[in-house]
């Protein structure tokens, strides 16, 4: 596999065994990554190949994209692999000294407004070598200024070069490079500095507006130098270990696998990203279910007259319109630090499509417990809502550790009238109760006056019961207990829920 | 593929930039993955299923290739409860009663099959959207528009004409179309759509354009906009769909938005312009509420160590 990047793409005659063989393995990292690829789909992007010039990039990636990853959640996911698996190839993506763009001294000098000594390093070195990092850094402000993305691309390849370190064989991960790289290049006071020159450029002043437009811009800016510098870490990181081994470590889960207890800050975006189409999905889906669902029961009366044009045979049964009735839910969730994130995000999922229930109350609690529903009425941001949870509910009692049983009590002695038949419980949290009583009998309770009880726990199945974990001790009292580490697990039990 | 049996199999577009010329000269400004997608669904003899926001241009797409190949477009706009009748083929129930109470006046002694022959023929059956495209002698786009409204089950009428371009009629037998349509699914992905039909298209999802082609949309789309309002505009624009709204503006509402500066006769947008006019791009009070605010508000904690930035509102 390692010797394909050399095969190249400019051979046409040669390469095809080559191709083949590196978008085998391409696929076979694709269905790894979790995509759902299928043997037709293979087989069109075979042929899709072959319709588009091999050395125009973004035609193959784009040949490859469209047939083979069908959900755009997916998109990530894919680029990733793409970019490992062909970051070598096209001419000006190579590693080395000799492909790479040079630093030339023009594109540089455009303004005429830098010191001459620049000039001169470029032209010895011919890729910035020589610079000092001050020069550097004066380099990069200039080429960030104007948005020039040649040089851009240019100064993330010179800037990982130097900064980060990278050594050939070290098992580092590409993020620890990508640390190093972003620390010694400021990128903070860069900003700093760019909004201060806008600043001074206008002659009256920003208008807040102005101010906000000319952030954005750099701020652009600074998110595709930020994406040069991670791919040029790759594809130092690909060349030196190769393409299989990169794969693995690279690999970035679907937004919908990822899970929500161990979610990077990264991730954590991605899953606020694929949150809000999933509850329109999810809306329009349960009020779809809901009108043709299946029929009423038998209308006995609409049957019997209608028989009468039949001579007094029931040939046409009638039935009821269905009306399901839509249940009350009641959330009551714990917000301690571990299992924070999972909460927010249930939260979310269910006062979003809040609509579909006839009634949804909010309860979350660390070893206090409070109402939060009026956080969530006459606002129509949930997010903003949710803030508010975190910041204003008050759910310490002594000190700060969950306590489900104390929580669970004073639940029962405030709000415990008011569950009737109609009412879903869901209690969400890892039941890591810190060795307190469990006060279990409060679900035993509660199951008997609720329609259902349900658990969701977004720890693996297999840490249940272990350590102070009691789940079990509460799981027997449910109507189900169901593992929600991700997306897709939410999902599937809000769907069920309906 | 069955592409051997058909007639006409010229390709369409020359190459990716073709199509990108050609789509580009009737105002629809490509971007090199759509134009690389039209083309190799050209190329391939596949339909397209695009998705993305709406108000991207999903629909757009399909008229302006229609119009630059020349080509009629056929357009079967989904919903639910669309049906076999409404989207393939129906007998015309009426004139086949017709015809069996004519032959019976004239007292002639027809035999049941020719009878029967007679009213399942082509002079009887009303070709709806679908079984038109597949039948059509000159070269047509098919565009089925919204596929997510219909239900999943209904999905499966498609999947025939998807990945064979045929329709098999009971009585009549199969008809294969002439030449294969360019065909395009739009969809706003309220729904997932189902594994097999996705398997039979290629995908594109359009999002919404980056600035400088946002830009470029404003100013073929508007002609009376000049250059700076115009970048002033996208880059708003753009500001706006970076917050976190319920309904971020689509293209078509930043060329209302556009059109509106025009006849307002602005040269120049600020704080006050936009926050009047937000309306036109955003669709929602709170969303409204909360881009009036950040627009006016200094990013991200206020740095103005070069004194107080314009005239506060």
């Amino acid at each position: 596999m390692t010797d394909a990047p050399a095969a190249g793409v400019a051979g046409p005659a040669g390469a095809g065994a080559a191709l083949l063989d590196l978008l085998n393995g391409f696929i076979v990292e694709l269905r790894e990554a979790g995509l759902p690829v299928s043997l037709t789909e293979n087989l069109d992007a075979m042929e899709a190949v072959q319709h588009i010039p091999l050395d125009d990039r973004e035609a193959f990636k784009y040949a490859l994209a469209a047939t083979l990853v069908k959900n755009h959640a997916h998109w990530r996911a894919f680029e990733t692999v793409f970019e490992v698996y062909f970051s070598l190839r096209g001419p000006e993506y190579a590693v080395g000294e000799d492909g790479a763009p040079q630093l030339s001294p023009e594109d540089l000098e455009g303004e005429g407004d830098q010191p001459a000594g620049e000039g001169q390093g470029n032209g010895q070195g011919g890729s910035g070598d020589a610079l000092t990092p001050e020069e550097l850094a004066e380099m990069l402000y200039q080429a960030l200024l104007r948005g020039d993305d040649a040089v851009l691309r240019a100064m993330a390849r010179q800037a990982v070069k130097r900064y980060a370190g990278m050594e050939p064989g070290r098992p580092v991960g590409g993020t620890y490079y990508l640390y190093r790289t972003l620390r010694n290049l400021d990128l903070d006071g860069m900003m700093e500095r760019l909004m201060q020159q806008a600043r001074d450029d206008a002659p009256e002043g920003l208008t807040p507006l102005e101010e906000r437009l000319e952030h954005d811009e750099y701020e652009h800016r600074l998110e595709q130098l930020k994406q040069e510098i991670e791919a040029e870490i790759r594809r130092r990181l690909v060349a030196d270990r190769g393409v299989d081994a990169m794969a693995r470590t690279l690999r970035k889960p679907l937004p919908e696998d990822i899970d929500f207890m161990h979610a990077s800050r990264e991730e954590m975006i991605s899953l606020r990203k694929a949150l809000q189409p999933l509850t329109r999905r999810l809306a329009v889906r349960l009020a779809r279910k809901r009108r043709h669902g299946r029929k009423g029961p038998l209308d006995f009366r609409n049957t019997v007259r209608h028989s009468l044009s039949y001579g007094g045979v029931p040939a046409e049964p009638k039935f009821k319109y269905p009306r399901p009735a839509k249940p009350e839910i009641f959330v009551v969730a714990d917000i301690s630090g571990s299992v924070a994130a999972f909460a927010r995000f249930t939260l979310h999922l269910v006062h979003a499509i809040a609509s579909q229930f006839s009634r949804v109350r909010s309860f979350v609690f660390i070893d206090g417990i409070d109402e939060v529903t009026r956080f969530f009425e006459g606002e129509e941001d949930i997010v903003a809502a949710i803030h508010r949870v975190n910041t204003e509910a008050d759910v310490v009692w002594v000190d700060g550790h969950s306590d489900y049983g104390h929580a669970f009590e004073v639940f029962w002695n405030r709000w415990g009238r008011e569950i009737g038949p109609k009412t879903t419980v869901i209690i969400l949290g890892d039941a890591r109760n810190n060795y307190h009583a469990s006060q279990s009998w409060v679900i035993k309770e509660m199951r008997h006056k609720a329609r259902h009880v349900y658990w969701l726990n977004p720890e693996p199945r297999a840490y249940w019961d272990t350590g102070d974990s009691i789940v079990g001790e509460y799981g027997v009292h449910c109507d189900g207990t169901f593992e929600c580490r991700n997306l897709r697990q939410l999902e599937r039990f809000v769907d069920h829920l309906v | 593929m069955t592409s051997d049996a058909l007639p006409s199999d010229e390709p369409r577009f020359d190459s990716v930039g073709d199509v990108r010329e050609r789509l580009r000269k009737v105002d629809y400004l490509s971007d090199e993955g759509i134009a690389g997608i039209v083309y190799l669904a050209d190329r391939l003899g596949k339909p397209i299923l695009v998705e993305g926001p709406a108000g991207t241009g999903k629909t757009q797409l399909a008229k302006s290739v229609a119009e630059v190949t020349g080509a009629r477009l056929i357009r079967l706009q989904c919903y639910e409860g669309l049906d076999e009748s409404k989207a393939l083929y129906e007998w015309n129930y009426k004139k086949q009663l017709l015809r069996i109470q004519a032959t019976r006046g004239e007292g002639e002694t027809a035999g049941w099959d020719e009878i029967e022959d007679d009213i399942f023929s082509d002079d009887f059956l009303l070709t709806r959207p679908l079984l038109e495209a597949i039948r059509a002698e000159d070269p047509v786009v098919l565009l089925i528009d919204e596929v997510d409204r219909v239900e999943v089950e209904t999905e499966a009428l498609l999947l025939e004409i998807l990945s064979d371009y045929q329709v098999s009629i009971p009585e009549l037998g199969t008809i294969t179309a002439r030449q294969i349509p360019l065909v395009f699914l739009t969809s706003n992905n309220t729904r997932e759509l189902s594994e097999a039909l996705k398997r039979r298209c290629l995908y594109l999802h359009v999002d919404y354009p980056d600035m400088e082609r946002e830009k470029e949309i404003v100013l073929t789309k508007v002609p009376e906009v000049t250059e700076a309002l115009a970048d002033e505009i996208a880059r708003i624009v753009r500001s706006i769909r970076q917050l976190e709204l319920k309904k971020a503006p689509s293209v078509s509402e930043t060329l209302d938005w556009a059109r509106t500066l025009v006849l307002l006769g602005k040269e120049h947008v600020d704080g006050d312009t936009a926050a009047e006019t937000a309306s036109i791009l955003l669709k929602y009070q709170s969303d409204i509420a909360k881009a009036v605010k950040e627009l006016a508000s200094n990013p991200q904690g206020v740095r103005t160590g070069a004194g107080p930035a314009g005239p506060a509102r």
